[in-house]
């Protein structure tokens, strides 16, 4: 089980929690929400619970919770740049569907 | 998919619910807005890479253009519009302000004649709002569901309601207004120390402004401000545009004029960090010549400006009665204060550092979108007090009195309540007078508002119960609400306490009060005393014109008639002491008929009824 980071996303998040100034790493998750299931979690993470499973990816420790895992299992976080707009992509191979603003999915 | 920002821990929003607060630097020249994403302020970009959108507004036949104009045909042109705000035909006139148009002055406003339209100032400032809205609309993908604005610190009532008018016709909900140097103040975190006093030098393309803030656990006060409203960056490229001119021996028209003025601020941005700079007028389609300009030549030629706004700086310290030692820190905001002469005159003339490592053109900006951030509830940071009222508010009472609500001094927002009664049994109205000052007496004090309260239910004196609020928002505004408490109905009036006051006014009534203390002490109490006689009287009258035939002797009423009589003219004697003694002599006289009367009052309830009763 993994969940990895881009070279893109991972310079961004070592920035934010830099300016930030204090945090252990970032924190990924799903809540269930939202018109197609469920939504991502993406926090700055103070710190990390027993049950916690921890990788190391690029300097950068992810931090996600055993039950989100399982929805989470195989993603790819990525940083990109859609018109104006920039952030955090999910690239998540459980995915099976999304509502049509891509705000919420399904697995 | 939608892209995805970094929240702080548990703040995650939901889908479909993404709405930003952005702050936004309204500047004269340019303007910016910026807003917290990652916990961290960012300025945003439009489509071309740009982060500062000139404040110029372009009127067309069927269209409006925000930005840089690019064809002069057929349209009319508004520019440094911040400058004309709230203010009247009168101020324009001071302001030698140059219009693009005609114009003329309805109900106080300002109004020019567009294509047949007519438009105010306000229209136009919404309309620079409206593009910054509509930026950060397309840069972050979410709603934009509230604004911090900043405004200089000198702007009045009348200027900051016009700000917000604008904000509220682009479609912008204001958190609150900002003052521009507070914003730069918090940019740089100065609000979490505990006391401090800073200077804030602000030098923008067209403006020059000083503020003096201290910083006081959270609390932000303007101490004084000060300026130049035609001294600014532009000056400097004139200057050296000049010096090229006379250097090169050139005779420009208007529009190789123009190309060199812009050839120029490119010069000067490369002369902040190269010593020499080697000129290339073929850029600019002229003749080349073996020219260059060191930073010597450069400081030499805006020496003198240097030295002006040095000297403003001083006068308004001078104002804030602090001396140069007694400035903790100095924050360099507007573009200009990146030219490195310029910070080393302030550093040799203040003997201290200023702070300049966030990008001056930002700093106001970024201070505002941590501000929305925070107004917005996101952070975790806690609420900023960041303005305080500048003279108490309060209510007149009997005698002429003032009787302070929410003392001078209070940060805002803030709120205060008192309960009033009646004077008179059966009064069924009250009348309420708000007014703002230092001194005790009505008559000294401004009058802001009066209203009344009606259809408070007949009762005997003093038993009515109003319950007067008084509540002042963020942005200054002060709304008053009486509610009588046994109908619960609610009468209510919103007024601008500060509007009109200038700050020299505001100074001359704080000294006026301290000056005229001790006199307004020996009018209050006397005031109090005549209050308290009259009150005497009329209750004696009450009981007088029920029962005093029926419960006292000839001789005994017309005793207390005379006592009552003498009370009343000590009113006029302006002597406290003999009012309060004929009160007291009032009362002797009169305190066999009050255990009369409640003896026979007893008596009238008791009579007829079993002892039992009273077991």
């Amino acid at each position: 089980m993994a969940i990895t980071i881009t070279e893109t996303a991972a310079t961004r998040v070592k920035t934010f929690l830099n300016n930030r100034g204090s945090g252990v790493g970032l924190r990924v998750g799903v809540k269930t929400t939202g018109c197609s299931g469920m939504a991502y979690i993406i926090e700055f993470a103070d710190n990390i619970d027993k049950e916690d499973t921890v990788f190391e990816e690029k300097g950068i420790k992810i931090i996600v919770d055993p039950k989100c895992l399982l929805y989470l299992d195989g993603t790819e976080l990525d940083f990109t740049k859609e018109g104006l707009n920039e952030g955090f992509k999910f690239i998540n191979p459980n995915e099976k569907a999304r509502c049509g603003c891509g705000e919420s999915f399904s697995v | 998919m939608a892209l995805l920002q970094i929240s702080e821990p548990g703040k995650s929003q939901d889908p479909h619910k993404k709405s930003y607060y952005i702050g936004i630097d309204l500047g004269t020249t340019n303007s910016l807005v910026a807003v917290m994403q990652n916990s961290s302020p960012v300025v945003l970009k439009d489509g071309f890479n740009k982060e500062l959108f000139p404040s110029i507004v372009t009127y067309r036949e069927n269209s409006i253009e925000v930005g840089e104009n690019k064809s002069n045909n057929e349209s009319i042109v508004f520019r440094s519009i911040k400058r004309f705000i709230g203010k009247n035909l009168e101020d324009l006139k001071k302001e030698h302000f140059y219009s693009p148009c005609d114009y003329f002055e309805e109900n106080n406003i300002v109004k020019f004649k567009v294509f047949e339209k007519l438009i105010t100032p306000i229209e136009i400032t919404s309309e620079i709002l409206k593009h910054l809205k509509n930026i950060s609309h397309e840069t972050l993908a979410g709603e934009i569901a509230g604004c911090v604005i900043t405004v200089p610190a000198y702007f009045d009532d009348a200027q900051r309601q016009a700000t917000k008018d604008a904000a509220a016709l682009s479609g912008l909900k204001v958190l609150r207004l900002l003052n521009e140097p507070t914003a730069a103040a918090i940019a740089y975190g100065l609000q979490s120390k505990k006391i401090s006093k800073v200077m804030v030098y602000d030098l923008g393309g067209g403006t020059f402004d000083v503020s003096i803030l201290d910083l006081n656990d959270g609390i932000f006060k303007v101490l004084s401000t000060g300026g130049d409203s035609s001294l600014g960056g532009d000056d400097f490229d004139n200057i050296l545009a000049d010096h090229i001119e006379q250097l090169c021996n050139l005779n420009l028209n208007v529009e190789s004029r123009h190309r060199l003025y812009l050839y120029v601020k490119e010069i000067k941005k490369s002369l902040s960090d190269n010593n020499v700079v080697s000129l290339n007028l073929s850029k600019i389609g002229l003749k080349n010549k073996d020219i260059s300009i060191t930073q010597k030549d450069f400081n030499l030629l805006i020496n003198d400006l240097v030295k002006k706004t040095l000297k403003i700086s001083k006068n308004v310290l001078h104002d804030a009665k602090l001396e140069i030692d007694e400035i903790d820190e100095i924050i360099l905001v507007g573009g200009s204060t990146r030219t490195p002469y310029i910070k080393q005159m302030i550093e040799s003339y203040f003997n201290k550092k200023p702070l300049s490592n966030i990008n001056p053109d930002n700093v106001v900006a970024i201070g505002a979108s941590i501000q929305a951030d925070i107004l917005s509830g996101e952070s975790d940071e806690e609420l900023l007090l960041l303005d305080v009222i500048p003279l108490s508010l309060g209510v007149e009472t009997m005698g002429d009195l003032v009787e302070v609500i929410i003392p001078r001094n209070s940060t805002i927002p803030t709120s205060s309540s008192k309960e009033y009664t009646t004077f008179k049994d059966g009064q069924n109205a009250m009348s309420i007078h708000v007014v703002q000052g230092e001194r005790d007496l009505v008559s000294d004090c401004r009058s802001l508002a009066r209203f009344t309260v009606k259809d408070i239910p007949a009762m005997l004196a003093g038993s009515a119960r109003v319950n007067l609020e008084f509540q002042i928002d963020a942005d200054g505004i002060l709304s008053v609400s009486a509610k009588e408490t046994s109908t619960n109905k609610v009468t209510k009036v919103e007024v601008k306490p500060s509007f009109g006051i200038t700050d020299a006014e505001i100074e001359k009534m704080l000294k006026d009060s301290f000056d005229n203390a001790k006199e307004d002490i020996a009018i209050r109490n006397l005031n109090e005393s005549i209050v308290e006689g009259k009150r005497v009287i009329l209750s004696i009258n009450s009981a007088l014109s029920i029962d005093g035939k029926d419960l006292l002797s000839n001789s005994e009423y017309q005793e207390i008639c005379n006592a009552r009589d003498k009370l009343e003219s000590t009113f006029d004697s302006n002597n406290r002491d003999i009012v309060i003694k004929a009160i007291k002599n009032l009362e002797n006289i009169s305190e066999e008929y009050v255990s009369r009367r409640m003896n026979s009052s007893i008596e009238k309830i008791m009579k007829g009824k079993d002892i039992k009763e009273y077991n």
